[in-house]
């Protein structure tokens, strides 16, 4: 039986109308609501089903941010997960925190407890870098199957469907490996009260990048924030060459 | 003005929420009082939220024009522990205190009152049980509920009964060791009242009927002895003590009802145009909102004071009452006022006001009707100056 880890990131709940600071450094993210990415629930609900069906031994949360991630991890845990690890970044340090530094992390982590399989979203609906999978698998120099709509596990391998651009794409990859959930993967379950009660007692463990030896220093400079431009007005033309006339004296063609 | 259409755009309920919770927060607090939820209660509320928006509000008219007992998610809710809050935890249920579980029905009852009284109401016909059962008979008969998703029901022996809970004519009779009476009507498994100067109560299960209160049955039925609760003669005893954990929840529904028609009134106010604007930004509107808004936050504190007297083991009855009429009113006027707000789509029944307006009327009616809580209320206030002067 697979021993998973799945990545779980706090992020600004889907259903908020983002702002953006005034100051164009980034934006609101104080006194909004925060959830866990909507891809990673999915990611969580696939490794809890591994689990009941017995293809699955231990299912290790973990995420990396300020000390309110921890709620996203007790969610998780609600879900099903045994237990959690919280990586401590805070302040400035999470501001600039990148898949580059999360990919690294999640590879020390991931061989430290000598898992068989890492499962995560396959982005984060804040940064939609789509990334932490693939650079994770590169650095552990393991197989990735990313962008999975169903993934089937045997003994030693799993047959993963991929949505791509074409269509879908069926591969087999041999244990251990990184797989990317994307949305029709699965229906996330909602966490049922019992289960609420009994994540309290389950243990989160807190670490720091260093302890992990994974270097966090800013790679990038934010240089500025801004609302994407306002939509412009349409414009209505009499008939087909005239639309052919304005697209050609935009450049579109 | 411009204020109000700052509070109006922060569209969600969830921002809304937000406001009223992110007060200064205190880890000591040195003024006795505490209006913020701990972990555990934030988690809680946000299932129950979830499940409401998702699987109760989109079914909510289906069910209402149909005249079907919600089954499907009853059975769901049931998956997620929500029917079987109150359960002992030596029969395997959560035990959760009045507060949490009113927390969690508050936010039901904004999918659908229907649908939640069908979630919840089982818990009326556990409380007898809870409050009075001996450990063998809560083992037995409220175990049974945390294993399967069944249904219990709190009926009265006579369609009479309503105030005047101590005029019932239902007698019943040792015959040896069963007591025999005749009884109207129940479903799945039912918890009795027999009334008689002499009271006692019983538990008594496995008839079924396929649709709600549809027909009813007159013949004799014998009860065993060891299905009695505390003994005979305590009904009206266990009845009321009842009550005073019942009165909170449906203050907490009523409650959900108002917040319901607060959004869906902001909601449609925002998107309907008159006179070039937005309807929210004519002032009479806006101001309907205000009022729909402040008595939900009043009928909230209301019910979260009942609750929480009664988790504390304070006599509540005082507030339990003023939770229960007032949170009864306030639904009822946001649900005219929400039905106003619509205008002419309110009446339609296409548009979701209108079943608000005509679920919020029970609540002046059952667990007590509103005059019964101003009786209990006003009682209360003259015996409290009497014993003063």
């Amino acid at each position: 039986m697979a021993r998973v880890l799945v990545g779980v990131k706090r992020v600004i709940d889907y259903a908020v109308k983002i702002r953006v600071k005034p100051d164009k450094s980034g934006v609101v993210t104080d006194g909004v609501k925060h959830s866990m990415n909507p891809f990673d629930e999915i990611a969580i609900e696939e490794a809890v089903r591994l689990k009941e069906k017995k293809l699955a031994s231990e299912i290790i949360a973990v995420s990396c941010g300020p000390t309110q991630s921890q709620e996203v991890i007790r969610t998780a845990l609600a879900m099903g997960a045994d237990k959690g690890i919280h990586v401590e970044v805070s302040g400035k340090d999470y501001e600039t925190l990148q898949p580059i530094h999360v990919s690294k992390i999640l590879a020390k982590i991931a061989q430290n407890e000598k898992v068989d399989m890492v499962i995560v979203g396959k982005q984060a609906i804040d940064d939609d870098s789509n990334q932490t999978a693939q650079m994770t698998a590169a650095v552990l120099d393991w197989p990735q199957a990313t962008f999975a709509s169903k993934v089937e596990k045997g003994d030693k391998e799993i047959t993963v469907t991929r949505e791509v651009d074409g269509g879908l794409e069926t591969i087999k990859c041999k244990l251990p490996v990184v797989i990317s959930a994307d949305l029709r993967l699965n229906e996330p379950r909602y966490a049922t009260l019992p289960n609420i009660m009994k994540a309290k007692k389950k243990p989160i463990a807190k670490v720091t990048p260093k302890d992990l030896g994974v270097d966090v220093s800013p790679r990038i400079t934010v240089v500025s924030v801004e609302d994407p431009p306002v939509r412009e007005p349409g414009v209505i033309l009499p008939d087909v060459d005239a639309l052919v006339a304005k697209l050609k004296e935009g450049g579109h063609v | 003005m411009a204020f109000l259409k700052t509070v109006c755009t922060t569209s969600t309920t969830l921002g809304r929420r937000a406001l009223s919770v992110s007060c200064v927060r205190s880890t000591t607090h040195q003024n006795g009082y505490n209006f913020e939820l701990n972990d555990t209660q934030k988690e809680y509320q946000a299932v129950a939220r979830k499940f409401a928006r998702e699987e109760i509000a989109p079914v909510a008219a289906h069910y209402d024009k149909a005249n079907e007992f919600p089954h499907e998610i009853v059975k769901k809710a049931w998956t997620l522990g929500l029917n079987n809050l109150s359960i002992p935890k030596h029969c395997g249920g959560l035990e959760e205190k009045v507060f949490n579980f009113c927390l969690i029905l508050e936010e039901l009852s904004w999918g659908c009152t229907g649908i939640s009284n069908a979630i919840s109401s089982s818990g009326l016909g556990q409380s007898p049980v809870i409050l009075a059962g001996t450990k063998e008979q809560q083992k037995k008969y409220l175990g049974r509920l945390v294993e399967e998703p069944l249904l219990t029901a709190y009926c009265v022996t006579e369609p009479g009964t309503g105030s005047d809970v101590n005029g019932v004519k239902t007698r019943a009779k040792k015959k040896g060791s069963f007591f025999g009476f005749s009884i109207f009507l129940f479903f799945d498994f039912s918890i009795f009242r027999c009334f008689n100067f002499n009271f006692p109560i019983f538990i008594l299960f496995n008839f079924t009927i396929s649709k709600y209160f549809d027909f009813s049955y007159n013949f004799s039925i014998f009860i065993p002895k060891e299905n009695v609760l505390l003994g005979e003669g305590a009904g009206f005893k266990i009845a009321m003590g009842a009550f005073d954990k019942t009165r909170p929840p449906v203050a907490c529904a009523a409650t959900g009802i108002a917040q319901r028609c607060l959004d869906e009134a902001t909601k449609y106010s925002l998107e309907r145009k008159t006179f070039g604007v937005p309807i929210a930004h004519h002032q009479a509107i806006a101001f309907i909102l205000a009022d729909m808004a402040i008595g939900v936050e009043t009928a909230r504190l209301a019910w979260m004071k009942a609750a929480w007297e009664a988790d504390n083991g304070i006599r509540n009855s005082y507030s339990a009452s003023i939770a229960k009429s007032y949170a009864a009113d306030v639904a009822n006027k946001s649900a005219s006022d929400a039905v106003q707000v619509f205008g002419g789509a309110g009446f339609n029944s296409e548009y979701p006001v209108e079943k608000l307006m005509r679920d919020a009327k029970i609540y002046h009616i059952y667990e007590g009707t509103t005059q019964i809580q101003k009786l209990v209320v006003s009682r209360s206030v003259i015996d409290s100056t009497k014993s003063v002067a």
